[in-house]
């Protein structure tokens, strides 16, 4: 760890600009190690003490043809001396390694911004597996932009002569000489990145030096081969002190979990089938088991839920993770765990869908399944993380929450808040909210089916407890005594008991809060990993004096109880949302108000601007309808 | 195997003996009258007591179908679960709590076709399950489709014209993953299943047993060919680790090999031949009890196999322990390896 406070800037002679924020995407054929690059990257600027936020965007494929456009990998970062809530709309910078990244990527980039490319690889055959008829770098089809052609893999190797290494292992580490041609282009240190590669190499010198030459090199190369004119300098964010990483929200919900397993005392069972993108949160806790963590790759998902089943009935703390292919799949269980109403807690990393649908790319379409998606009357909680940090108190609420009601709990993240990051406020294990005292009546007062009138939550007697021995089973119960019951008056009761009771979490629930006046022209409501982009395009309406106010949801069954109450403030209601309007739909059934939707269905994130711009069209509209307020 | 259940010492227990109706339910038995349910329920419940572990600590699982009603009937923890999903539950019950003694109850619909996938992975990682196997070679819940064991060409209401499929046989299926217990039995003889039950329980691992079970209802007789009274000693074989394959009422038959297929000879009781295959439960490839597996007359029944290795909850627990030499330091974890500190 370092503490940033005290070191002292680096200046050279070169010009330096002072700039609030930037956006940089690196990109290149999914074996050039961008996602290594970008994270480098992440690292330093964290250490320079910015605020950032970073999205990586790979291929599904794990090794597409190499140098055409579908093997293309990226990894953005934002940073700025300010508050940041996404990785960016668009580059300043992008850093493309062949043909096909800039193909992919240099229509994102800014005008005006920079396109640093490796010319090396702009060889005949790459144009052509990039579908270039000629050669971007010389038809002046790039002449929207700043571009730096840079000889990466020449100036590579002549860095590396002597070394003794392959041209295959030379080639390997031109990623690090365009990371140290970037790390000159903002100013960051090298230091961190340097005790990386210290570490990683460790048991290979010669890769150590090889590697830290290429950096070293690299940013040399850019300072005094003047290839800029100029650099920028992003100074410290106002941040709150104390100690920090940076954290993607696969990691945030492991942590999530492990935590909640130590609070809890109870330890932690995680059954998983590997699927993208939710295999991280099985990889991380995998790592855990000194705290104990029982980790299971099961045959399927629904050996992955039916394990995590059974843990719960034995008394562990018991988790499920996967997408949502894998939810449908463990939707018969679902169902066992609500009938049966033991704690669980079911993770769907949501991706595009439906079926395999797009693997790698992000989308909120899961919520109707999430909710709905089960036979018979089944409600369940349903909770979404806001951004990757998020991830780490939801996850921890969501095992708070089933334990303290005896229920499965669904917790929604996506692909975007999965393998973005941003930096985290690690907290101390003393503040974490603490978990409700379980009690058992006496063996003889004791029924598997008698509730708690605060919570309507039944009483968790786990295998092993004399005296105590019960059957439980998706067949419907007696209510109170738990045995199999067919008898129709009982059914209604206990349809109605399940629901009530999840209605109880509304006691749960924190007031909302609101960014913005609680009255006015536009409410905006999402949930879910759009916060970022709806946050940022609310505060740059607000700046504008737009009576615009937004909120964000994280429980979305039940829903916040003071939601009615907000929606009705507003004039009009948008509801943003990476999907066709199923929030929209819940809240319209709910609450009757005519909102309207504003939906994108790309695979991507929200732009910023992209927010805004719906909120200008319903202003205008308002301001030809000569809306009052 | 050891003769008789008196012979066979109980685990170390806690607390009074107990006794069948200990672990009878206050549940009435839904079975239809004369099912072969019937018989297993009451085996069971006389091996539990024998075992000297205490009830609270006994788990039954099951999925769906006529079996899989049996945990309700157990004075037991219990589970009845979801179609073909009773391994999964019981394995996660298993590996959190290892001192239960966890039971899966299911049948050849179950167990084999909608729940085939998960009897592979249980088995070859070995939890330390009994898995019961009713095999009636129907679906009786359903009221009489064909399953998965079903005969070919058999008649059904799902198969007017004769089945299609050829039939699974779960015990080859069972040593295929390397099961390290592989049993058989009859729901009609009660104490050589109540032994083999017994055995079961003893073993440490995955232990399955199919026991040939009688659907009143939609297949009756289907296994009276081969168990039926009278016809019993004679096409069925009660395998004795280390001893040769006999049998027949006259005790004047007996197996051996002729290439690689076995052979029935016939001989004078008082001269036993010398060449006839001698059982070894303990060998160990499976190749002796996948070869008895496919035997049609007789059909072999007791222990196909019994070797040792480590099961699931072993390893788990093996591999927590060898990770708290790290001490869990729920900070340290947070911070991760490259964490900094901001203080203005």
């Amino acid at each position: 760890m370092s503490d940033i406070s005290t070191k002292p800037k680096q200046s050279t002679s070169t010009q330096i600009e002072v700039i609030e924020s930037a956006v940089i995407r690196f990109a290149g054929d999914s074996g050039d190690g961008i996602q290594l690059t970008g994270s480098q990257f992440t690292t330093a600027t964290a250490f320079a003490g910015n605020d950032l936020s970073t999205f990586p965007d790979y291929p599904a494929e794990i090794r597409a043809p190499v140098g055409t456009v579908a093997g293309v990998s990226g990894f953005q970062i934002q940073f700025a001396s300010r508050e940041v809530l996404t990785p960016g709309d668009a580059p300043d910078v992008l850093v493309a390694m062949n043909p096909a990244a800039l193909k992919a990527n240099s229509k994102d980039v800014k005008k005006g911004g920079i396109l640093i490319v490796n010319k090396d690889a702009f060889t005949p055959m790459n144009l052509q597996k990039a579908g270039y008829e000629k050669n971007p770098l010389e038809d002046g089809s790039l002449s929207d932009w700043r571009v730096i052609p840079v000889e990466l893999t020449r100036l590579t190797r002549n860095a590396l002569e002597g070394l003794g290494l392959t041209a295959a292992q030379t080639e390997r580490c031109k990623n690090f000489f365009a990371l140290g041609i970037a790390y000159w282009l903002y100013d960051r240190p090298l230091e961190a990145t340097v005790r990386w590669i210290e570490g990683k190499f460790k048991k290979n010198p010669v890769f150590v030096e090889a590697n830290k030459k290429a950096l070293h090199e690299g940013n040399s190369y850019a300072e005094t081969a003047e290839i800029f004119g100029r650099h920028y300098c992003v100074r410290k964010a106002p941040i709150k002190p104390g100690v920090y990483r940076n954290i993607t929200g696969n990691e945030a919900c492991a942590l999530g979990l492990v935590a909640a397993s130590q609070a809890s005392g109870l330890a932690l069972w995680y059954g998983s089938y590997p699927i993208t993108p939710a295999s991280d949160v099985l990889h991380e806790l995998s790592k855990c088991k000194n705290f104990g963590v029982k980790t299971f790759q099961a045959e399927d998902e629904i050996a992955a839920i039916g394990s995590a089943i059974g843990a719960s009935f034995a008394g562990l703390l018991a988790a499920t993770g996967t997408s949502g292919p894998g939810v449908a799949l463990k939707t018969e269980a679902i169902g066992l765990a609500v009938m049966t109403e033991l704690p669980l807690v079911i993770l769907n990393v949501q991706r595009g869908g439906p079926s395999t649908g797009l693997p790698t790319k992000t989308e909120q379409s899961d919520l109707f399944q999430a909710i709905y998606g089960r036979n018979g009357d089944c409600p369940l909680p349903v909770l979404a993380a806001a951004t990757p940090g998020d991830c780490f108190a939801m996850a921890y609420e969501a095992c708070r929450l089933a334990i303290k009601y005896m229920t499965p709990v669904i917790l929604l993240t996506d692909g975007y808040l999965a393998n973005g990051s941003e930096p985290w406020l690690v907290p101390g294990a003393a503040a974490l909210p603490k978990f409700e005292k379980r009690t058992l009546l006496s063996p003889a007062e004791y029924k598997p089916y008698q509730r708690d009138p605060q919570t309507l939550a039944r009483s968790w007697a786990t295998p092993g407890a004399k005296a105590y021995e019960h059957r439980l089973g998706g067949l419907e119960k007696q209510d109170v005594t738990g045995t199999i019951s067919y008898d129709g008056d009982n059914h209604e009761k206990m349809v109605r008991l399940r629901a009530a009771k999840v209605n109880k979490l509304t006691q749960d629930i924190p007031p909302t809060e609101i960014l913005g006046e609680k009255k006015g022209q536009i409410l905006l409501v999402g949930w879910g990993g759009t916060y970022g982009s709806i946050t940022a395009a609310v505060q740059n309406l607000q700046k504008r004096g737009e009576k615009v106010s937004s909120i964000h949801l994280r429980h979305l069954n039940p829903l916040p109880p003071d939601l009615g109450g907000i929606l009705s403030g507003f004039e009009r209601v948008l509801v943003p949302e990476l999907n066709m309007g199923q929030l929209l739909k819940v809240l319209r059934a709910e609450y009757l108000v005519p909102a309207t939707g504003y939906n994108k269905i790309k695979g991507q994130a929200f732009k910023v601007v992209e927010i805004e711009e719906a909120v200008d069209v319903i202003l205008e509209d308002l301001k030809k309808k000569g809306g009052k307020n | 195997m050891a003769d008789t259940l008196d012979e066979i010492e109980t685990l170390p227990g806690s607390g009074p003996m107990l006794q069948a109706k200990d672990f009878k339910s206050d549940q009435m038995v839904r079975w239809c009258p004369g099912c072969g349910d019937f018989a297993i329920l009451s085996a069971v419940q006389k091996v539990l007591p024998t075992l000297g572990i205490p009830k609270e600590k006994i788990v039954f699982v099951s999925g769906i179908g006529c079996s899989s009603r049996f945990p309700y009937y157990m004075n037991t923890f219990g589970f009845h679960t979801i179609h073909g999903r009773a391994l999964t539950v019981a394995t996660g019950v298993k590996c959190s709590n290892p001192d239960l003694q966890v039971w899966v109850v299911t049948g050849d619909g179950d167990g084999l076709s909608i729940g085939g996938n998960h009897l592979l992975h249980a088995l070859r990682r070995n939890v330390d399950l009994k898995v019961l196997l009713f095999n009636n070679r129907i679906y009786g819940l359903t009221k009489g489709q064909y399953s998965p064991t079903s005969e070919l060409g058999k008649k059904t209401k799902s198969s007017p014209m004769g089945t299609i499929d050829i039939p699974l046989n779960p015990i080859a299926v069972a040593l295929s993953c390397e099961a390290s217990f592989v049993a058989r039995a009859v729901d009609t003889d009660l104490p050589f299943l109540s032994e083999v039950l017994t055995r079961a329980a003893k073993h440490k691992g995955s232990a399955f047993v199919e026991i040939f079970q009688n659907c009143i209802v939609f297949n009756d007789g289907a296994w009276d060919s081969v168990t039926a009274k009278g016809v019993r000693e004679e096409k069925m074989l009660k395998l004795a680790h280390g001893k040769p394959m006999i049998f027949g009422s006259k005790k004047d038959k007996g197996i051996r090999l002729k290439g690689l297929e076995p052979e029935v000879v016939t001989f004078d009781p008082a001269v036993v031949p010398k060449d006839l295959l001698i059982h070894d439960e303990k060998a160990p490839s499976a190749t002796l009890a996948d070869m008895l597996s496919h035997m049609r007359e007789p059909v072999p029944q007791g222990v196909f196999r019994d070797v040792a290795r480590p099961t699931l909850h072993e390893l788990m627990d093996g591999q927590i322990a060898q990770a708290k030499t790290v001490p869990p330091d729920l900070e340290k974890l947070f911070k991760g390896p490259e964490a900094w500190t901001v203080t203005t």
